[in-house]
């Protein structure tokens, strides 16, 4: 804990930033009911408010509150996006780490069929995958995890090619030690840097998938308060003028740019490039 | 040159053999709808009798391998099967929207690959300058941000504050001149530019810093040679290579990225249509634009692949 705090008291002045920020976040996730001044679906008032001491960002275009909905927002938006990365990297990292592991001929059928998949771009697949099954938030989870796994399999894939080849893989596998214990104990540990680094960048990726699929109507769905859909909803505003729509998208900018900076400063840190 | 000519063949079989896996891949997802075609264009009136009827004669009833082989040819041929919204042809619907699409993507990547590959080589000559950190933050910052914030940010502030552009860019009606259309499109252009300006400006920098440490770099700089020629006549050239194969996927990214911001400037273009048809669930319509989609993000992959082989200068000479 010391050490950290006195790597972050020299950590660049982005670092530091990015650091603050996601705090904020978290925080607001964890305690938006009693931040926010009303609920999420509550209609308090006419449509399209403008900015006022009861409504400190106006109101939407059903008339609920916008600041309540941005700070609910933190919470819906950021945890489904948290839950994909989650399983994006667990099925990733687990079939990168097999592909490694294992080699032959399980190798070429997993990464043939991550190519075939990684051709196809991302957003126009998760389309036709949502139009086929519907747009329910698991439904939601599942398709991005599909997809974005493609990306941590590569990296994982590469990692641990570098690592099974090592004298002390070579001695787990003589002593007779399985396929589970070689990924987990022999592996993972010595990958464990660049995946968490991959861990920020991939939640970056996620977060803005999400939100594009939100913004076209397809990720989460009304009345959800989310930030991606606050912005479609309530784009008209921006032509009459009224930059409020602007605070949902800028909300996710800024969480993106945040986890950005810090990659950044962990990746400059562990890769020894201190000069 | 023989070695190469080898080697960008086999590029070029292997992007038609992901071609073909993709276009089973995006069949394949069809087939997985609950009821089919049929029973989606007769909605609630429709009897076993007439739903049979239909089948026969859009030729469903035949097996899966059947169906997909007529689909492709199909697709090959340009006929692509009509929309089940409007039961107009696909191709029709598609023809000018992939042109708009196209025009789009143009503008866009002619500003933005001139720009990257200049501010990249700038930021390479003037390393761990105050302009270099700059650039750094801000193409960082700019990776970060959703493409609709960057589109309302400047329709904000071009479109409304300021006046300059026209807020929805409306390219359709009638006849519009050139220079008109390319203002009318110009708004659009400039948020895809901003968005994958970034990305190709740091991979050009870190391909030319990349290189600066090699010995040949050495020694022209122990010759006496200024920094900008050095960078200019003996690093780009060799950093030719990975430069063109960001470009050429940035240039990808560019045709997939269009579908939200062409939703945003409510742009007559291919995925504002597709975006149109997820939410009718018109499958037919949904299933050509995504296999478009597809082959021109496979194709440019490829030209990208075979360029970087064409341009790596230990392949050219190699006695």
């Amino acid at each position: 804990m010391q050490a950290f705090a006195k790597a972050f008291w020299k950590a660049p002045i982005t670092a530091k930033f990015g650091v603050l920020a996601i705090t904020v976040y978290v925080l607001t996730a964890v305690f938006a009911p009693l931040l926010a001044p009303y609920g999420q679906f509550q209609v308090v008032g006419s449509q399209y408010l403008p900015w006022s001491a009861a409504h400190p960002l106006g109101t939407d275009n059903l008339g609920r509150d916008m600041l309540s909905r941005i700070i609910f927002g933190a919470r819906n938006t950021v945890s489904i996006a948290l839950i994909a990365t989650i399983l994006t990297f667990l099925l990733g990292t687990v079939t990168g780490f097999i592909a490694a592991t294992l080699g032959g001929w399980a190798d070429q059928v997993l990464s043939r069929l991550v190519d075939s998949l990684m051709a196809i771009p991302t957003l126009i697949f998760g389309l036709m995958l949502l139009t086929v099954f519907g747009t329910s938030i698991p439904v939601l989870i599942c398709v991005i995890a599909l997809l974005e796994s493609t990306r941590v399999y590569r990296l994982a894939r590469a990692v641990a090619m570098n690592i099974v080849v090592m004298d002390y893989v070579e001695a787990a596998r003589l002593r007779g030690e399985g396929l589970w214990w070689i990924m987990t104990r022999e592996v993972l540990p010595n990958a464990l840097s660049p995946l968490a680094a991959e861990f920020g960048l991939r939640f970056c990726f996620v977060f803005l998938f999400i939100s594009a699929l939100s913004f076209l109507g397809l990720g989460i769905q009304p009345p959800t308060a989310d930030w991606g859909s606050m912005v479609r909803e309530n784009a008209t505003l921006i032509s009459f003028g009224d930059p409020t729509p602007l605070i949902p998208a800028g909300a996710i900018a800024l969480l993106t740019v945040a986890v950005n900076f810090v990659v950044d400063w962990f990746l400059y840190h562990t890769s020894g490039l201190k000069d | 040159m023989r070695q190469i000519l080898t080697l960008v063949a086999q590029r070029l079989a292997l992007g038609l053999l992901i071609l073909f896996i993709v276009s089973i891949i995006i069949a394949f997802v069809v087939e997985l709808l609950p009821g089919d075609t049929c029973q989606a264009l007769m909605g609630q009136s429709a009897t076993p009798e007439t739903v049979q009827a239909c089948r026969a004669e859009l030729g469903l009833n035949r097996s899966a391998p059947l169906r997909y082989l007529d689909w492709i040819t199909g697709m090959l041929t340009g006929d692509m099967g009509s929309s089940l919204a409007n039961g107009r042809p696909i191709s029709d619907l598609l023809g000018t929207r992939l042109g708009n699409t196209f025009f789009l993507a143009g503008l866009a990547a002619a500003i933005a690959v001139p720009l990257a590959i200049t501010l990249g080589v700038a930021a390479a000559l003037y390393r761990d300058s105050l302009f270099d950190r700059g650039v750094n933050v801000a193409t960082l910052t700019s990776i970060s941000f959703p493409e609709f914030f960057v589109a309302y940010i400047l329709i904000y502030l071009l479109a409304v504050q300021a006046g300059w552009f026209p807020g929805i860019s409306n390219v359709s009606g009638g006849d519009v001149g050139f220079g008109d259309r390319v203002y009318r499109t110009l708004l659009p252009a400039l948020t895809l530019t901003l968005v994958v300006t970034a990305h190709m400006m740091r991979m050009t920098r870190a391909a030319i810093i990349n290189l600066m440490a090699s010995p040949y770099i050495e020694m022209a700089r122990l010759k006496g040679i200024r920094r900008r020629r050095i960078i200019v006549k003996h690093a780009l050239p060799n950093a030719l290579s990975p430069i063109i194969n960001v470009v050429a996927i940035n240039l990808a990214y560019l045709i997939v990225g269009v579908v939200v911001v062409e939703v945003v400037f409510v742009y007559p273009g291919l995925g504002q249509l597709l975006v149109d048809s997820v939410s009718k669930r018109d499958m037919p319509v949904i299933q050509a634009g995504s296999m478009i989609f597809a082959a021109v993000y496979v194709l440019l992959n490829l030209t990208a692949d075979v360029l970087s082989i064409v341009t790596n200068p230990r392949l050219l000479h190699r006695r």
